[in-house]
């Protein structure tokens, strides 16, 4: 599967990453080379292999439902670009 | 006396404990030489008042005739991958300039409770992703040895905890934390001639460490010898019920158990990592290496580790596509940069904010997490590759019933020079072709200096052991260590 300057852009966009038309060019060689590489997977059988979950066999533990902060409003905004009113603001998405 | 910087971390604890020296003294010495080592461009940010208040606690503690703490006196550095409360902690990236978390990782809480004081925070590669510490967003650090040709080249300190071994290779911090994905601790271990462990995945808790790659990353330490790991892992390593994926087990006492004796052991020798145009000096290292396992009287066996060849491309599915996840927190809204153009919507602000963020490895790796786990490709790639992932540790399993541990070289090359590898990202995750299949099955895995090159740089072996074996891993590497009296040091320049 190789890649072309359409699918780099649309892959980005997916990603959230604004990229420029030379960026797309520059990335479909690079990333052609890196998935050309790692095809190579594809000649392992697989056949009736679990695919793994958890490289270390681990008890899913549950925690107890309670409340263990809150209270802490300045706290979780205090590195936010932009706040406003005890709240995270961002630009205006309903209009 | 040597100079207080020349100490480790055990000699630096038992000398405080003696009162052979103060705390203070300790702290003021590597303050100093850390902010003399500039050049190397190892820390990010300086903390010598919390070096110093440490220091002080311990010297007060000692003065009320109380007993120390196991780090009691210990300055370390501290890999910016770890959340430190009230300090700055970016991944070494532009995207996290200026992020100051409100609380504190639960391995750097361990290491403060523990009695250590912080340097400072280390450089790395940005978000752990990079073998050579040229994807940090603030300037590479330069390793702080030099080849023996005369030449001045820059060189790699390894990746992507070069900050934390090139810190303390220089003595300018006895120890350092690292994480390790896919080597991350191992190979820059190797590169500048130090002790590294990666334990087993669960050992340490990964609350409050900037997330790369869930499934694999895990923190260990970086120091100058296998003992001084073994003191530092038994403070970082413990069950933490804020990380679900934290094994619920008690720590063993590493340093205390610690037997370089292989009596009885048998040791593995993968004949898979016997790879296409591995330079002589490293086969020789190694066969070097097999013979210090048998003197210290272990039985070398060779193993078959059939699906070597396939963990590094399954890791450069896995580890992306896990980061593409991992890394979409990083959108402008909540902490960090936020780039917003005139008049731009909420999606526009994100995708300025990413691309104007994240660097171009950063960027790479999430646009191939995008790509593999996007609808149409997800089975073909990501499924196959966590497939091939069980057939890997189904391969560890196997050699297990033959064998203790492993015995391999931690890296393909020694140091290479900075700029050397940076054009072709494929040439540098080659790099990782050794230390990444331990990493994929979860196992701890250790590099420890064996010599040096042609070129007078570090060389390292590297020991993998089965799952929470770290102290197999440990006797195993002071084995080698204790034989390979590697004492080479790099001539400070800087």
């Amino acid at each position: 599967m190789s890649v072309d300057t359409a699918t780099v852009k649309k892959v980005a966009s997916l990603a959230r990453i604004a990229i420029d038309d030379a960026a797309a060019e520059r990335l479909v060689p690079e990333l052609n080379n890196i998935l050309g590489w790692i095809e190579q997977l594809g000649e392992v059988d697989t056949q009736g292999v679990e695919p793994m979950t958890a490289v270390i066999p681990n008890t899913l533990r549950l925690r107890d439902d309670v409340v263990t902060d809150g209270g802490i409003r300045d706290a979780v905004l205090a590195n936010a670009p932009a706040a406003e009113h005890g709240f995270f603001t961002v630009p205006k998405v309903i209009e | 006396m040597p100079a207080l910087t020349d100490l480790g971390i055990r000699e630096i604890r038992d000398g405080v404990r003696a009162g052979t020296f103060s705390a203070r003294e300790v702290a003021e010495a590597f303050n100093a030489a850390v902010a003399a080592a500039k050049p190397l461009n190892a820390f990010l940010v300086e903390t010598p008042d919390h070096a110093l208040a440490a220091a002080d606690a311990a010297d007060a503690a000692r003065a009320a005739g109380e007993t120390l703490k196991p780090l009691a006196g210990v300055p370390i550095g501290m890999k910016d991958l770890f959340c430190t409360k009230g300090v700055t902690s970016t991944a070494a990236s532009h995207i996290l300039e200026g992020f100051t978390p409100p609380y504190e990782s639960t391995v750097s809480q361990k290491l403060w409770d523990a009695g250590a004081g912080m340097l400072g925070k280390l450089n790395m590669d940005q978000f752990a992703m990079g073998s050579s510490n040229e994807t940090s967003a603030f300037g590479n650090v330069i390793s702080p040895w030099r080849r023996s040709d005369g030449g001045n080249a820059a060189l790699a300190p390894g990746g992507s905890s070069g900050g934390s071994s090139a810190a303390v290779a220089a003595r300018i911090a006895p120890g350092a934390t690292g994480t390790d994905t896919g080597g991350s601790i191992r190979q820059p271990a190797a590169f500048t001639g130090i002790a590294g462990i990666k334990p087993t995945y669960g050992r340490c808790s990964r609350w409050g460490v900037i997330a790369f790659a869930s499934s694999l990353d895990q923190a260990g330490p970086m120091a100058r010898d296998v003992r001084d790991c073994a003191i530092m892992l038994e403070a970082m390593a413990g069950f933490d019920a804020k990380d679900a994926t934290s094994l619920d087990l008690p720590v063993p006492q590493w340093e205390s158990m610690l037997d370089a004796g292989l009596k009885g052991k048998r040791v593995g020798v993968p004949k898979e990592y016997r790879v296409d145009g591995m330079p002589a000096e490293i086969e020789a290292l190694w066969q070097q290496g097999i013979a210090w396992m048998k003197d210290a009287g272990a039985e070398v066996i060779e193993v078959s580790l059939p699906h070597t060849k396939y963990a590094l491309p399954a890791y450069y599915i896995i580890a992306p596509a896990e980061a593409s996840s991992n890394l979409a927190r990083y959108d402008g809204v909540r902490y960090g940069l936020r780039d917003l153009p005139d008049g731009a919507n909420l999606q526009q602000m994100y995708a300025a904010t990413r691309a104007e963020g994240f660097g171009e490895e950063v960027k790479r790796r999430i646009l191939i997490g995008t790509y593999v786990l996007s609808a149409g490709f997800y089975d073909a790639y990501y499924t196959q590759a966590q497939k091939v992932r069980t057939l890997i540790a189904r391969d560890f399993e196997a050699a297990w019933e033959k064998c203790d541990v492993l015995l391999t070289p931690t890296a393909p090359s020694a140091a290479f020079a900075l700029g050397e590898k940076q054009a072709d990202p494929l040439a540098m995750y080659l790099n990782d072709v050794f230390t990444v299949p331990a990493s994929l099955a979860g196992l701890p895995a250790m590099s420890v200096p064996g010599g040096l090159s042609a070129e007078g740089l570090p060389l390292g072996l590297q020991i993998i052991g089965k799952p929470l074996d770290e102290q197999g891993v440990l006797d195993a590497a002071l084995a080698i260590e204790e034989r390979a009296g590697f004492a080479a040091r790099p001539q400070a320049w800087w």
